[in-house]
Formats: C-alpha cells, structure tokens, sequence
C-alpha cells in the first residue's frame, strides 16, 4: 500500500486524533519500566546486559534491514524498542548475550521486516524470537535451568533452580520449596526476566488501560478463563491464584496478547481470541509435557486471528444482516 | 525448452539457473528430511542422480513406444525398477547410509525431480541429451542439498561430517577437538533449531533467494514458475489444451 502523505482519501468519518504509533510505543515502553525495575531489582546487573542488549540489536537490525531493502527508516516509532524490551522480559537472566542479540536479529529481520515491517508481521515477533530461542537453545531455556533466587552476581551460570510452574502439577498441585503467592505477587521467584514481577505488571498494565493504548477485553477474558478452568481442574483458591501469578500469564496478556497486528479488531473477536488462549494455556499448563504455554498459545490464536476477524465481521450499518453461508465461516 | 541447446548448455542449466531444488522448486520434501548432514546429503544426491540418470536414458529411449495416455504409469515402472535396483546396491554396500536415509530411499520413486525430468524432459528429447540433462539436474540437486546440509549441520550441532560411505574424518577431528564441537570450542553453542525442521525450512529459503540473486545476476528470469514452460503437468494439463494459462 503506497501512502500519500499530501491528500488523504478516506471514508467517513473524518475524526482526527493526536494518537502516532511513536506516541502509543511510548506508552508501551513507560508501562514496561516497572517490571524492568522489578527484574533489575531481582536478577541484578546480568539483567540490565540482557534488556540493553536486546534493545540495541532490536533498534540497529531494524536500522540495518531497512537500509538494505532501500526502504524508509522505521527506528523513529520506537516499535524496535518495545520488542527488544518484550524479547528482553522473555529471557532468563543467565541467557548468553550472543544469543540474544541472535533472538533480536530473528524477531526484526524474520518476523518483521521479511513481512513488510510494522504492522504487517503475522505474529509477535518477541515471542516468535523466544520460541525460536526455545527450540535452538533448549538447555537454556528448559525449566530448571532459571536462575534460583539471590543469584544477583554477573556470573551465574550453575545457580539454577525450578521456575513457579515447574513446581506445580495437576496431580500433586503445589509442591514443596514453591514461592508463596505473596513472593509471586511481588516478583521474588526465578523466571523470564520481565514475567516475575505481577505487580509491576499490573501497574503497567493498567497504566495502559486508562491511556487507552490497550482495551481490557484481552487480559481480562484470558487471564479470567485461565482462573476459571485452574479453579475447576484443581479446586483450590491458592493453586488458582498461583497459576495466575506464575509464568508468563501477565506479561503474554497485558503485553503480548494485546498486539495491535496480530489480535482481532471488535470486541466480540477479542473475546474469542483471549478465551481460546486462555483455553489453551490451560491445556498446555495442566496436560502438556512443557510447564509453561502461553507464548505458545499466543502465536496459535495470532495465527488464527485473520479467522476470526472474518468471523466477527461486523454488518455494514443500514445493511440487513446477511443470512449466514458457509462462506462466512471460511 | 523453446531454443535448442548445446549439450554443455543442458548440463550446466541443472546446476542454477534451472537448479531443481532452488529454482525449480522440486524434491522439497527429501531436500529438507536428509539435509541433516554432509553425509546423508551426498549419499541422497548421489543415489537420486543414479537414478535420474538411468531412468531419463531409459523413458527417452522408449518415448515413442510408450502410448501418451499411461505414459506416468510406465515412467513410474521404469524409475521404480531403478530405485530398487540402487536400494539393494546400497543396502549391500553401505548399510549405514541405508539406516541413516531409511524410508526416503525408496520414497526417491515418487521424487518430483525425476518425474518431472521424464515428464518434462526425457519424452521430448534424444537419448544422449537426456542423459546429460539427468547428470545435471543431479549434480545439481546433489550440490543445493550438500550446501543445505553443511549450513544446518554446522550451526546445528557445530560439526561437519566429511564423509563419503564411512571414509573420511570430521572437523571435530580436523581441529583435535574430541568430545566438543567447533562452536563450543569458540565460545559459542549450537544452534539445535537448525537440525530441527524450522531451521531446514529457513536455510531453504535463503538459499532459494541466494540462488534468485545469482540468476538474476545473469540477466536470467526471477522464478520459472509460471507459465507451462516449466510446469511439469504442461503436457496432460487440461487447461492448455484449452489454450489458457493456469493462475500458478
């Protein structure tokens, strides 16, 4: 699509807003400081290399592509720098900074660039990046081998322990040497860099919430189905809450989820792609082989939401309601 | 195939401008299982290309014998009779690559390669032609799926396996590493998702678009793919015979 930035043609209605993708990056970034702060706070200084890292190699291969393909620069709406952050927050601690430069090359280059640059990536190019980490680096990023608790030092390789969502199982629920709900709340577990903290988190997230950046549907129906089918398969108030505030759940629905690309447009589309991520999780937490499955999930229903936006297409207003075809569903 | 080309011409076409993998686009599903390792790759390259040739020598000779309308049937006896034939030869002479290619060594029957070279070539062509034409084709398919498996095998495990039916050595040997692999030794580690399917599909279509690059270079086309020219299906397709053009 070729913009001309002289004449705008466009249907009605003609309502001008002050909103620019820099503007709303910017607000993502500011809702993402206090789970920074919070991981800086619990994983120390190797922390910070990780986020620096990410973020510089996000902005230069955005930088370095677009030069390439003879394309305008892109750096200026911040995109880069809210995915290197999110790559960032997906990240164990103890991640080489090599391979995570390798999964900021995948996420500008692969998944964004290739498909036409901001807003034409069919999926999060951070989660894409994490799982193609996952696959590649599978030693690193197992569960069991998250840097443990009071490992703040530089070199901490050796110093692992289970994540929260190791240490739970459908069949045995909470096991011993589990962090209590209060150390998850806050953020003192080990983990993904950015997924510890729910509290910051949630301050993010409703930061972004009353600046309008994000709608709540999203977070709110994914986390609410996850709460829904963990209290049912566990009957349990506390393994609920700790299924809540453990692993990725806050970040991959405050954050990921919420996607402008990649999650559907109208309300009633929202709610099917976070209740079917909800669902998923949930079958990959409680019956899958791997602890955790929100990246997962989120790239299953980001792929599929092309199908479910021609699903929930919205009828013209002053049209009637078409008879449902066939053709409506495919 | 519209102007006649000189022998040389019709070998050196298979190894890019009309390289099965990379621009033809054909034998996808055997270029991404064995492209694992250097060893499996030639072992693959080197029996499809027996076969390639042997069965282009075969179908040419007998195209005019053959009756056009069970012309695929005969092509499919004609290859299948040459595939058991090096099936047997490598399971007497190199077990372990028989072990290491397992089903696609049989599967190389319903190799689109050798199809569609019969299909697209052999049944229009002499016999000497056709032979080079196989050789080059299979030269060709034997180098795109040797570079494939040296990009994945090295980033994904850190190691070459510079072997042919079990003789030769390996870089870990190369720089008397022993147990660890080249990238361990520099400071790094492998890349396991290049071993995996993802990692195939991602050196493929890098390789895909180096391959573009160079034949564009060359003043050739970007992609052959459309139009009957280098459709394998031209000859039964109903819509040529219709006088159109399929959407691909």
């Amino acid at each position: 699509m070729e913009l001309n930035n002289k004449l705008t043609v466009s249907a009605s209605p003609h309502v001008k807003s002050a909103e620019t993708t820099t503007g709303i990056m910017l607000d993502v970034i500011i809702a993402l400081i206090p789970a920074g702060i919070a991981s800086i706070f619990v994983f120390g200084a190797r922390a910070l290399a990780v986020i620096a890292v990410a973020v510089i190699c996000c902005v230069l291969a955005e930088f370095l592509s677009r030069k390439a393909m003879k394309r305008e620069q892109t750096i200026g709406d911040l995109s880069a720098v809210v995915t290197g952050l999110l790559l960032a927050y997906n990240l164990p601690s103890n991640m080489p900074l090599w391979e995570v430069a390798l999964g900021s090359v995948i996420a500008i280059v692969v998944v964004k660039q290739m498909f036409g640059g901001i807003g034409q990536n069919f999926v999060n190019p951070a989660l894409l990046a994490r799982i193609v980490l996952m696959s590649a680096f599978p030693a690193r990023m197992s569960a069991g081998a998250f840097v443990g608790l009071n490992n703040t030092g530089w070199d901490v390789d050796g110093v692992t322990g289970a994540t929260p969502m190791g240490l739970i199982t459908l069949a045995d629920g909470i096991k011993d040497g589990a962090p209590n709900l209060m150390q998850m709340f806050i953020g003192t577990t080990s983990g993904c860099l950015g997924e510890v903290s729910a509290l910051a988190l949630i301050l993010g997230g409703i930061y972004l919430i009353i600046r309008k950046v994000i709608n709540p549907i999203i977070p709110c129906a994914y986390i609410g189905t996850v709460a829904i089918i963990t209290l049912i398969a566990f009957g349990d108030v506390n393994a609920m809450l700790y299924e809540i505030l453990g692993g990725g759940l806050m970040i991959g629905a405050i954050f990921m989820a919420t996607d402008y690309t990649t999650s559907p447009i109208t309300n009633k589309g929202k709610f099917i792609y976070a209740i079917c991520a909800g669902l998923l999780t949930c079958l990959i937490r409680l019956f899958g082989s791997l602890p955790e499955g929100v990246s997962f999930s989120i790239i299953i229903m980001n792929i599929l939401t092309p199908l479910i936006e021609n699903a929930t297409k919205p009828t013209i207003f002053g049209t009637v309601k078409e008879k449902k075809n066939k053709e409506a569903d495919a | 195939m519209a102007e006649k080309k000189t022998l040389g011409q019709e070998f050196s076409k298979g190894l890019i401008k009309e390289n099965p993998v990379l621009r033809l686009v054909l034998g996808t599903c055997p270029t991404l299982a064995v492209s694992t390792s250097i060893e499996n790759a030639i072992g693959m390259g080197v029996a499809a290309t027996i076969v390639l040739i042997c069965s282009n020598i075969v179908i040419s000779a007998l195209r005019k014998v053959i009756p056009n309308k069970v012309r695929i049937p005969c092509y499919i006896v004609v290859i299948a009779a040459f595939v058991t034939i090096v099936q047997l030869f490598v399971k007497a002479f190199a077990p372990s690559l028989d072990a290491s290619l397992g089903i696609y060594l049989p599967l190389i029957v319903v190799n689109c390669i050798i199809l569609g070279r019969a299909e697209g070539f052999a049944n229009k062509n002499g016999v000497l032609a056709s032979a080079i034409d196989g050789v080059g084709m299979g030269v060709g398919f034997t180098i795109a799926l040797t570079l494939m498996a040296a990009i994945r095998e090295f980033f994904g495990s850190g190691n070459l396996t510079l072997k042919v039916l079990g003789y030769g050595t390996t870089l870990t040997d190369i720089f008397h590493l022993g147990e660890t692999d080249v990238l361990t030794a520099i400071g790094l580690e492998p890349i396991l998702i290049f071993i995996l399917a993802p990692g195939g599909f991602f050196t493929f279509g890098l390789l895909m678009a180096c391959a573009n690059k160079v034949a564009e270079s060359k003043g050739k086309p970007k992609a052959e793919l459309k139009g009957c020219e280098a459709c394998p299906m031209a000859a039964t397709c109903a819509m040529k015979a219709d006088g159109k053009e399929c959407a691909e």
